[in-house]
């Protein structure tokens, strides 16, 4: 089974602080790791390699310095990499970008699965991986919390929906997205390590997807971002002061006021 | 897909490195000419390597502007087992003052079995017209028939803006629509406006685990689209004589493959629904420091009849389950009470409960950012505090 | 400090260092407070190909030395001592085969070991013989194509657990310290069983248990190095690892040194971190120096064992001796600085006191470690004359 896991460079959410005089975000010394919901499908896609053979294939968009993500994964113990980077793909939006990485997997392709995290903890969009699938004409599922079982032609996953899961089975090749309840990922190993440090990665820019300027990037991208702003937050706000049960006192009585406990507290001091 | 390779079979010599080239077996060659069938994802590596220049790819011109044909806005209402969603509610509301706005209709487009219920219940709401599509193959949700069944309504009532929740359905499949379409699309906003005078969708959402918020608009293409976080956006008030209409919407099925198979709707009334429904949430952040002292938060959760949330940092320690995370990458919640004991208040965790109407904050650091939008805040050992709160709650017959 | 690893050595530690925080961390208290053997992360250290580090590349090892070892020790030790021993355990179960072993006896071996397939154990101390070796009561009489074994060792870390057993035994009584062999004996050989888990003061995540030979038979063929060779299998085995317990020494200080650190920095008294106030800071102060020589010390030793030197006895004894007082010294400090928190469970440092006092005790008492230290400083003057 060839199976290709995209993955995406991204800053460590855990890191980014706003500066609070100046409401901007601070990115000095923040790291960038591989978005850590990409782990999830790297694992899952590394398991059904494990079982059934074959290769994984690790895909990412990003600058030059993305290639460290795919060396990271090559320790974790994918088989092949490939990079797409070019200054034309800077500013992509989900539409440009899955139109980019549709042209990298066509690069890989024959493929059986592709595998995603759910989605990436610097956007937030979820976007990327459906718009993938449909860019390829692929079958796809997000949100899988489990594979059930892989067969050649089909698979079979489940979807973690609010109210529970939809079990799904789905014909091959398809693309999953998959959320962090599907596994937890191994660590690197030091072969891995060893491997990944001497690996030829393959580099595709946008002449060698085929890419007009206009269809990647900046340029390729629907949507705009118009204005980047720090969130305001506002409320009224009391500090309790006293001792201890005498703040929890003071508690009571406010949330009561505001019938928001259905206690009457008043007598408890 | 919708669009398929355009062979010129005159000038075609039959020479087959197409076929050899296609890395999806999408070619063969019948009668000496290539023949492609749906595994085609319109790569165009056999456009490229033809020597006749016989196969080309249909491209989507980009166009100068949006397409003025597109009028109205637009939701997709969400049911899931007949019931619809509380945010297709939140839409038509948002919907409902967009349309006012740009002087336009504002309606619903609606999937799955006997409708005529929920429909109903959309035009109280505020729909001018809702479109259905009756299928028992829309009774349960795939990516494939809803995504395909959306775009062709969209195709046919062409609205200049369309709205969905961004639940797990709707993060789902409204991105294969919007690609389908061919729009742009911004997923999990927080807040929408519009700019009247260009009739474009201002886009609010947070990003970077909610550090920043972005505004984003789709200039070129229509309709604009965006998926709306549940919670954010108000409900209005159901009309009793409303006077929209239900419209019959007649699907093609020709273009649905049905290569994914919903076999079974597993129904698990997971601590994640009871969070986002909860009008108390206690929740638990680090400063618990260990699993077991999160029976304090429990014990006051109950004592106050609510529920139990968790911070992220909590979470990762493995102190509690996901299914209780509230914040950027957990839930949304906007309950009437929520208390955040030991929770600092990351960025990340205040998106997801700063909606809540009063905040109770208890922490140790004064400067912690979860003061920042707390109603009440106490300063002090959560160990000692919190058994106050439970010892006062218990005298006073709670 | 920059002790300049190589890149090879600095991955080492960066896989150690991300299993420790990322899966020992979250349950060494659990672990601890059931008395868990720790199967699963030692499936993950196994997956990372830990268990190799010291085994040479034909054997399907990483083909480092001790101070790859330590490395590696030391930084699984900043997390828990009861995991990191059961780990290294493995590798002292090893060395006597790595040392002395044939070469059929390293092809069938070492590859199990070092892919974590199967771990090992090794085997010396009985009721009678600990410190003083010459005590070993269990023997080891050859008949036909076999060994018989009789006798039982006590306190064997990862005895039962581990699948591959490297002991000692007595093969001729009369020849006293030369009378004994080395023999690897495998779990589920006729007549090999064991006694009941221990329930320890610390490390009470790793197994300890006694290894009963009742007419144990095994093949001739499991004779390490030849029959009377025994005691100098035992000596440079321990020549090799004890620089890695004095490893697990400045690992447990490490992490006693960040854990007191970072309470005295959120800690307030009087208006202020208690970090701020001198006496504090003092106590971090020496913690953190004897923590850093009791490093410099043992890379220092695992260098020198690593470059083939002959007489390293004494170093690696000094190495395993400092480090290991630095443990108890630090780790007994960090319960200070946290005051009444430290000496409550819910917090790591109480249980870091009490691992790190077995590493006093165990591969050799620290005061069997002077006693080498001294007789060789008398050979070494007895020398210069």
């Amino acid at each position: 089974m060839h199976i290709i896991v995209c993955l995406k460079q991204v800053p460590d959410a855990r890191q980014v602080r706003l500066d609070p005089e100046t409401h901007t975000l601070i990115r000095q010394g923040v790291e960038s790791i591989i978005n850590p919901y990409d782990l999830y499908a790297l694992e899952a896609g590394l398991r059904i390699r494990d079982e059934r053979g074959g290769k994984v294939t690790v895909l990412t968009m990003g600058p030059p310095q993305a290639e460290d993500s795919l060396r990271e994964a090559i320790s974790y113990g994918a088989d092949e990499a490939a990079l797409l980077s070019d200054r034309a793909f800077a500013g992509a939006d989900t539409w440009a970008t899955s139109f980019t990485l549709a042209r990298g997997v066509e690069k890989l392709a024959p493929f059986d699965l592709i595998l995603c995290g759910k989605q990436a903890v610097d956007g937030d969009t979820a976007q990327v991986g459906p718009g993938l699938a449909e860019r390829l004409g692929l079958p796809y599922a997000t949100w899988v919390r489990k594979i059930e079982a892989v067969e050649e032609d089909r698979i079979r996953v489940q979807r973690l929906m609010d109210d529970g899961y939809d079990r799904l089975e789905i014909t091959l090749p398809a693309l999953l997205t998959v959320v962090k309840e599907i596994n937890e990922p191994r660590v690197p190993s030091l072969k891995g390590k060893m491997r990944a440090k001497t690996q030829k990665i393959p580099l595709y820019g946008a002449a060698d997807l085929g890419a007009d300027a206009g269809q990647v990037g900046l340029s390729g991208s629907y949507t705009q971002v118009m204005r980047v702003f720090a969130p305001v937050r506002r409320r009224e706000r009391e500090m309790l002061q006293g001792p201890v049960e005498k703040q929890v006192h003071d508690l009571w009585v406010n949330l009561k006021n505001r019938q928001l406990i259905p206690f009457d507290v008043a007598g408890s001091r | 897909m919708s669009a398929t390779l355009l062979i010129d079979t005159d000038l075609c010599s039959g020479c087959e490195s197409c076929v050899s080239v296609c890395p999806f077996s999408a070619l063969s060659m019948a009668d000496g000419k290539p023949l492609v069938n749906d595994q085609c994802t319109l790569c165009g590596a056999c456009a490229e390597i033809c020597p006749e220049g016989a196969i080309r790819v249909p491209e989507a011109a980009p166009a100068a502007g949006p397409d003025p044909a597109y009028r109205g806005v637009m939701i997709f209402a969400e049911q899931r087992l007949g019931r619809v969603a509380e945010v297709a509610f939140e839409l038509l509301h948002k919907g409902r003052e967009l349309a006012d706005t740009l002087g336009v209709t504002l309606t619903a487009a609606l999937l799955g079995r006997e409708l005529d219920g929920p429909a109903r219940e959309l035009l109280r709401y505020g729909a001018d017209r809702v479109y259905t599509v009756d299928d028992p193959r829309l009774e349960g949700f795939t990516d494939e028939a809803y995504g395909e069944a959306l775009t062709q309504i969209i195709r046919s009532v062409k609205p200049e803006i369309l709205l969905a929740g961004a639940t797990p359905i709707g993060r789902s499949f409204i991105p294969k629509t919007a690609t389908q379409v061919g729009t742009g699309l911004t997923a999990d906003c927080t807040e929408l406006e519009i700019d009247a005078e260009k009739r474009l969708l201002l886009q609010t959402r947070p990003a970077f685990g909610g550090n920043i918020m972005a505004t984003i608009t789709c200039p070129q293409r229509r309709p604009q689209m965006a998926t709306v976080r549940p919670k954010v956006l108000k409900k209005g008030a159901p009309s009793d004589s409303p006077a929209g209409e239900i419209v019959p919407f007649n699907l093609d099925w020709s273009g649905i493959s049905g290569k994914t198979r919903l076999l079974e709707i597993v129904e698990e009334l997971s601590e994640k629904v009871r969070l986002a429904e909860a009008d108390v949430i206690v929740a638990g952040g680090r400063g618990l420091q260990e699993a077991k002292h999160f029976s304090l938060i429990r014990e006051l959760a109950e004592l106050l009849g609510g529920a139990v949330g968790a911070s992220r940092g909590a979470v990762d320690s493995g102190w509690i389950p996901y299914a209780h995370q509230v914040g950027q990458t957990g839930k949304t919640v906007a309950p009437k009470l929520y208390v955040a004991i030991g929770v600092s208040g990351a960025v990340q965790h205040l998106v997801g409960m700063q909606s809540a109407e009063t905040i109770v904050a208890i922490n140790s650091d004064p400067q912690a950012p979860i003061f920042d939008v707390a109603t009440y805040g106490i300063v002090g050992d959560l160990f000692e505090v919190v058994p106050e709160m439970i010892r006062q709650l218990k005298a006073a017959g709670g | 400090m920059d002790y300049f690893l190589t890149e090879e050595q600095q991955m080492i530690k960066e896989i150690a260092h991300k299993i420790a925080e990322e899966r020992i961390k979250p349950v060494r208290a659990e672990l601890d407070e059931k008395e868990e053997f720790p199967t699963e992360l030692l499936k993950v250290i196994a997956q990372s190909d830990l268990f190799g580090v010291a085994i040479p590349q034909e054997y399907g090892g990483f083909g480092g030395g001790c101070l790859e070892n330590c490395l590696a020790v030391e930084e699984l030790s900043r997390a828990c001592l009861g995991v990191s021993t059961s780990f290294a355990a493995s590798g002292l179960g090893a060395y006597p085969i790595l040392l002395f072993g044939s070469e059929e006896q390293k092809q069938t071996y070492l590859p199990d070991i070092a892919s974590g397939r199967r771990l090992a154990a090794f085997g010396l101390t009985e009721s009678t013989a600990g410190s003083d070796a010459g005590g070993i009561l269990t023997t080891a009489q050859i008949r036909g194509d076999e060994y018989i074994l009789n006798g039982t060792k006590q306190w064997i870390t990862n005895g039962g657990e581990a699948e591959i057993y490297t002991v000692i035994a007595i093969t001729d009584r009369a020849k006293g310290a030369r009378g004994a062999s080395a023999f690897i004996v495998e779990k589920g050989d006729p007549g090999f069983g064991f006694g009941k888990k221990e329930s320890k003061m610390g490390i009470r995540a790793s197994a300890t248990r006694e290894l009963v030979f009742n007419q144990c038979r095994i093949p001739k063929s499991r004779l390490i190095a030849r029959e009377g060779m025994g005691f100098i299998v035992a000596m440079k085995t321990f020549d090799q690892s004890r620089p890695g317990v004095g490893a697990q020494g400045v690992g447990v200080a490490q992490g006693a040194l960040e854990e007191a650190i970072q309470y005295g920095r959120t800690r307030v008294q009087f208006g202020k971190p208690i970090i701020t106030f001198q006496a504090v800071q003092h106590m971090l102060a020496d913690m953190a120096t004897q923590t850093e020589a009791a490093r410099a010390l043992v890379y220092a030793a695992a260098r020198f064992v690593d470059s083939g030197a002959k007489d390293v006895s004494k170093i690696s004894a000094m190495a395993k001796v400092f480090a290991t007082d630095v443990a108890m010294k630090v780790t007994t400090d960090a319960v200070q600085v946290l005051g009444g928190t430290g000496y409550m469970r819910d917090y790591p440092v109480e249980k870091m006191m009490r691992d790190a006092k077995i590493l006093q005790i165990y591969e050799g008492t620290n005061q069997i470690q002077r006693n080498v230290i001294g007789q060789e400083l008398n050979k070494e003057g007895g020398r210069k004359k």
